[in-house]
């Protein structure tokens, strides 16, 4: 049976890893290999590298750091942030990454998604999706969001779900969904944007967004359909293991991969 | 013998080898990138990896001259592993686009049935079907990571066994929806449609031991 993915995220910058809040008042937290191999040690699926480094000319160093984590934690790790080419996927790739995320890029271009799932495949080839919910008219309307992009500061005015749909036809072969208003706020995943999501795809979908327990988590899978969750700072801060997410999921039934834990 | 055995890793294009690499260093091997069929001379043992789609890939493995070379090596029965992509062309054809492969297994590579999410990504449980020592110390059911979305049917030798796909030859089956082979085994060729390279301390097992395997022929 196919396992329900915990995904930890690392937002990386010149090569570091930092935590802040969206971009601002950066912390440097460590090495991105070191707390890559803590992560796997301690059972993560996956892991997501966020490169936000905001100098293009620096960005050799992610190279560098994917290939190094590549090298010290046996797990697979997809990079986002800054992928504008398939040449710039292509090197990624070479560099140890086994997907890539596409974002802002793919919405100013959405042939880059089809371009890069000819040359990779599409199972290589993760659509991120900022969402923002819009404000309903009447208590009555369902839901709306709407795709914003360069971390959630400029709107495009496209609906999520009709993106979502084009994004899919176009070789995405996974979408990775941010709740943008709940990002670190704690207020738990958007499940009616996950529902809305995966009741219309079969790429698996992973929540992100708005954690902040492992109940969180569970309902990402139940109500809202998530085949994956991610999260990033309740990791980061050890407010809660990787464990004890799937300790809730286990017990709530669901599906996951259960690992004893060695030290890193 | 003593020596590190030497893993040729097929290098056919771009995607991610500096995981593989790693994974079978670790566990010993002296590892190779082989752009050309002159590159397997002097080799212990093959490694095919690989993701995508079969098409390109047999042209790539065209244009570098490796596709002889690698059905000579296959109908030799020398030390071979297929991961992923690798697995699948091992078999006769593909029906994502046509592609003839390499023929070493009888049967075609069809898109999963019956998946509840296409592309079948995460880590699902590997359950043996018969003993084999490239699954040593890894409990049965274990998980591995996979990610794809066509699988290798090998055609059952059986009439009665058609459409299921443990037969000879099926080492291993998963289940996403439908059941489908996960890996394969005839002589001293391996296949698996899983990640060993990806999928934690028991992808490193197997790998260590199709090394420890490489060693031994």
């Amino acid at each position: 049976m196919l396992r329900r993915r915990v995904i930890p995220c690392l937002d990386v910058a010149d090569g570091r890893v930092v935590k802040g809040t969206r971009f601002v008042d950066l912390v440097d937290e460590g090495d991105p290999p070191e707390l890559a191999a803590r992560y796997a040690a301690e059972g993560a699926d996956e892991l997501v590298f966020l490169d936000i480094t905001a100098a293009p000319e620096r960005r050799g160093t992610l190279l560098e750091v994917v290939e190094r984590t590549a090298r010290r934690a046996f797990i697979p790790l997809t990079v986002g942030g800054g992928v504008r080419t398939v040449a710039d996927m292509r090197d990624v790739l070479r560099a140890g990454a086994d997907k890539v995320s596409l974002n802002t890029a793919a919405v100013a271009d959405p042939t880059l998604i089809s371009r890069c799932a000819a040359r990779f495949g599409r199972q290589a080839v993760v659509v991120a999706i900022d969402a923002l919910r819009r404000p309903s008219r009447s208590p009555a309307d369902p839901p709306t969001w709407e795709v914003v992009v360069k971390g959630g500061r400029e709107a495009t005015g496209q609906d999520v779900l009709a993106w979502v749909d084009r994004a899919v036809d176009l070789g995405a072969g996974e979408l990775l969904v941010t709740a943008i208003d709940r990002d670190g706020t704690g207020q738990g995943f958007d499940t009616e944007l996950l529902r809305a999501i995966t009741s219309r795809v079969h790429v698996p979908v992973i929540a992100s967004g708005g954690a902040a327990g492992p109940d969180d988590f569970v309902r990402a899978v139940v109500e809202g359909g998530a085949d994956a969750v991610l999260a990033a700072s309740i990791f980061h801060r050890r407010i809660h293991a990787i464990a004890e997410v799937k300790a809730a999921m286990a017990a709530a039934g669901l599906p996951v991969r259960l690992v004893a834990e060695t030290v890193a | 013998m003593n020596r590190a055995p030497r893993i040729a890793v097929i290098d056919y294009g771009a995607g991610n080898l500096v995981s593989i690499e790693q994974a079978l260093t670790s566990v010993g091997a002296q590892v190779s990138f082989v752009h050309d069929g002159e590159g397997l001379a002097g080799t212990d043992a093959v490694v095919v990896p690989g993701v995508g789609a079969s098409a390109p890939a047999m042209d790539r493995l065209d244009q570098q001259g490796l596709t002889e070379p690698l059905r000579a090596w296959l109908a030799a029965d020398r030390p071979f592993l297929g991961i992923c992509l690798g697995m699948q062309l091992l078999f006769d054809a593909s029906e994502e686009d046509g592609a003839s492969t390499l023929g070493a297994i009888a049967g075609t590579s069809t898109r999963l049935v019956g998946a509840p999410t296409l592309p079948h990504i995460g880590w699902n449980q590997v359950v043996r079907r018969r003993s084999h020592p490239v699954f040593d110390g890894i409990a049965d059911g274990a998980d591995f990571y996979f990610v794809h979305s066509y699988a290798g049917v090998p055609r059952t030798q059986d009439p009665a066994d058609a459409g299921r796909p443990a037969n000879d030859v099926t080492l291993a089956t998963t289940t996403h929806g439908g059941m489908f082979t996960s890996a394969v085994n005839r002589g001293s060729l391996i296949g698996v449609q899983f990640h060993p390279e990806r999928s934690g301390a028991d992808g490193l097992r197997l790998l260590g031991n199709f090394v420890d395997l490489v060693r031994a022929a």
